[in-house]
């Protein structure tokens, strides 16, 4: 299979899709729910049809093709696995239902079946049922069936959705494992964005119907082209900053900028390990951009070699990460100042941050509950 | 009120949720009066009228030759309306719970108007549409094509009564089950036909089944549209309920329980067939998906 082309013009759902994916490519289509990327995926399978544009394998219209001559393998979100068969007969389904001409002797499928299960780990489990299965090994009987009809192409539906955190680590691992030694061609949909950052080779970021972005994990995570980008990929901190004469100014200081924004409000966006604090009566640091004033310390975690603070910054919350050794070397309590300087940050203008995201609301402070008149009047018990 | 967590039984405490001994017994009581009553004793007389003469009169009474010819048209209902209706029952679960299509809706509650509708009109619609009087009366009567008042119009009206079982009971088991295995047969290379035999049919299995075994009963139970229907003509229109009533409206009383009775162990077999059944698929799969 090679470059694939799609175009597409069904606006509720997809809004003119363009994607080229290359051979032997890992892709990840990464977005919040409701972004159309499923949508995509089924579309691609040929599982469901667009109303307006096309999608071309090999240079070829994909409607022209057979099922046969698509090569393309499906794994369902909820695995989809035939709950009255065995695993064995899972996995050989794909071999038993090809036309006789196509068809190998019964004990060809039965090496090729024992083949696939040795690969996903589930040798020994061939005689049992789904029901009888952990989510995990559905997953990987999920796997080996589709991998049975030798696809060329295989296309995942947030297949570690349902597992918890080790197990999904693990699976994340086999499949690149053998994405690469059997050089497939991979499109794999997902709302996690850790995961699409650590597997794929590029990955596309949707949202309400279309590819905001595409590009390697790193060039999205350090450039990302829009507010809802930068949310979606981490935690972010907001401040407030003025475009003037085409910079950026917080306070009087200036940050530097990596594409042209016009004059008017803007939003620094900094992910908290760029949040970078300092004593108040200490020196002043090197790095970054010094923001005005002083931040108090709402809250502290320190849990392992990561401290995160929350700190109340202009009557928005900042979160600020750092090594837990930096953090005792500041000194810093619950209520004590600090200042703040910014490594790095991405500046957008106000008005897309408004329109793409929640930063603000969810930075905004909660009012402060009114006291119960009991807690007044001690005397009163 | 004693409390329920004081209550001490032969087999020990009682858990403190559930009611005290005195609300168990009450209930219990009412259940098992109910089932005696409306369930168990009537059954029970119609064996003991049956054979209130002696197994002889019993045999006599069952084998007379418009008692077997009843039999026969129940038996030839049966056969003809569970096939017909099972197939419209799997076609229409099918078009509902995987496709789209505009009057679908409409189409869910058609299927349950047989359902809802007394079984008397279910008969006289039916008349009015082949019978002489009816709209197509005097066309079937030019081609000589008996329907009303002749073995095609029980098997008509015994069709129409019956339709809804086995639809009612695969189209919430299908939308239950979704189309996830399906399109994975699809995707997996399986074809229309494949797909159905090998992933939808053993799906709903049982529910197939039970709605079978459903229609099956009101088949050969049914009175109400075929009486209308039928035309009460001894050995040719009677099916056995009918003939129930015949023979005891003519005081042949050992006569009537005997069928009676033929059509209880019938009703008893199929609910054996399905509870064995339902056995076997527990002890098959260890924990029903």
């Amino acid at each position: 299979m090679k470059n694939l082309t799609k175009r597409f013009g069904h606006l509720s759902v997809l809004d003119r899709i363009n994607l080229q994916i290359h051979d032997n490519e890992f892709i990840g289509l990464l977005g919040p729910s409701g972004s159309g990327k499923t949508t995509l995926l089924r579309i691609l399978a040929g599982l469901e049809l667009a109303d307006d544009g096309a999608v071309e394998i090999g240079g070829r219209d994909s409607r022209t093709l057979s099922l046969e001559e698509r090569r393309i393998g499906f794994v369902f979100q909820h695995y989809a696995l035939f709950n009255h068969m065995t695993v064995f007969q899972n996995v050989a389904f794909g071999l038993q239902v090809k036309p006789r001409h196509a068809r190998k002797s019964a004990s060809a499928i039965k090496q090729r079946v024992r083949e696939l299960l040795a690969l996903v780990q589930l040798k020994a489990f061939e005689d049992r049922f789904p029901v009888q299965l952990s989510g995990g090994q559905r997953q990987r009987v999920a796997l080996a069936r589709t991998l049975a009809i030798e696809p060329k192409v295989l296309l995942l539906d947030e297949p570690f959705g349902a597992l918890d955190a080790k197990v999904r680590v693990e699976l994340r691992r086999s499949l690149r494992e053998i994405h690469d030694t059997a050089g497939l061609t991979t499109v794999f949909v997902t709302h996690d964005q850790e995961e699409a950052l650590d597997l794929a080779d590029r990955v596309a970021i949707m949202n309400r119907g279309i590819i905001e972005q595409v590009g390697t994990p790193l060039e999205v995570y350090d450039a990302p082209k829009s507010p809802f980008i930068f949310d979606f990929l981490g935690h972010t901190n907001s401040f407030d900053c003025v475009v003037r004469g085409g910079k950026a100014y917080v306070g009087e200081n200036e940050l530097p900028l990596d594409k042209t924004i016009r004059d008017g409000p803007a939003v620094a966006f900094v992910r908290p390990h760029d949040v970078l604090l300092a004593p108040t009566d200490g020196p002043q640091g090197k790095t970054g951009t010094r923001l005005p004033g002083t931040a108090r310390v709402r809250f502290i975690s320190a849990l392992g070699q990561r401290a995160t603070t929350e700190l109340l910054y202009e009557r928005r919350l900042i979160e600020a990460e750092m090594t837990r050794q930096s953090l005792q070397d500041l000194e810093l309590r619950v209520g004590s100042k600090c200042k703040i300087s910014l490594r790095h940050a991405r500046v957008y203008a106000r008005q897309e941050v408004e329109e793409q995201t929640r930063v603000a609301e969810r930075a905004a402070v909660r009012p402060r509950k009114r006291r119960r008149l009991r807690d007044r009047l001690p005397t009163l018990r | 009120m004693a409390r329920a967590s004081d209550a001490t039984t032969d087999l020990g405490r009682v858990p403190a949720l559930s009611e005290s001994r005195g609300v168990r017994a009450v209930l219990i009581a009412v259940a098992a009066g109910f089932f005696l009553l409306f369930l168990l004793l009537p059954l029970l007389v119609v064996f003991v009228e049956a054979l209130r003469q002696g197994l002889y009169a019993y045999w006599a009474g069952l084998t007379e030759p418009e008692t077997l010819a009843a039999m026969r048209l129940t038996l030839l209902t049966a056969i003809v309306v569970v096939p017909i209706n099972t197939l419209f029952g799997i076609a229409a679960a099918w078009a509902v719970t995987k496709f789209n299509f505009a009057g679908k809706n409409l189409l869910i509650t058609l299927i349950d108007v047989p359902f809802s509708v007394s079984p008397v009109i279910g008969g006289m619609v039916f008349v009015l549409l082949f019978g002489l009087p009816g709209l197509l009366g005097p066309w079937l009567a030019a081609h000589d094509i008996k329907i009303i008042f002749a073995v095609p119009g029980v098997i008509i009206a015994t069709l129409f009564v019956t339709s809804p079982f086995v639809a009612r009971e695969l189209i919430p088991l299908m939308q239950k089950q979704g189309t996830d295995q399906e399109e994975a047969a699809l995707m997996l290379g399986a074809n229309g036909l494949q797909t159905f035999l090998r992933i939808t049919l053993p799906n709903i299995k049982w529910g197939l089944l039970y709605g079978v075994l459903l229609c099956n009963g009101r088949a050969i139970g049914e009175f109400g549209a075929v009486a209308v229907v039928s035309g009460h003509i001894m050995g040719l229109t009677n099916t056995m309920p009918l003939h129930v009533e015949v023979l005891y409206n003519d005081f042949n009383f050992v006569a009537a329980f005997a069928v009676a009775s033929l059509l209880v162990m019938m009703a008893f077999a199929t609910l054996v067939l399905k509870t064995a059944l339902e056995a076997r698929a527990a002890w098959k799969y260890p924990t029903l998906p």
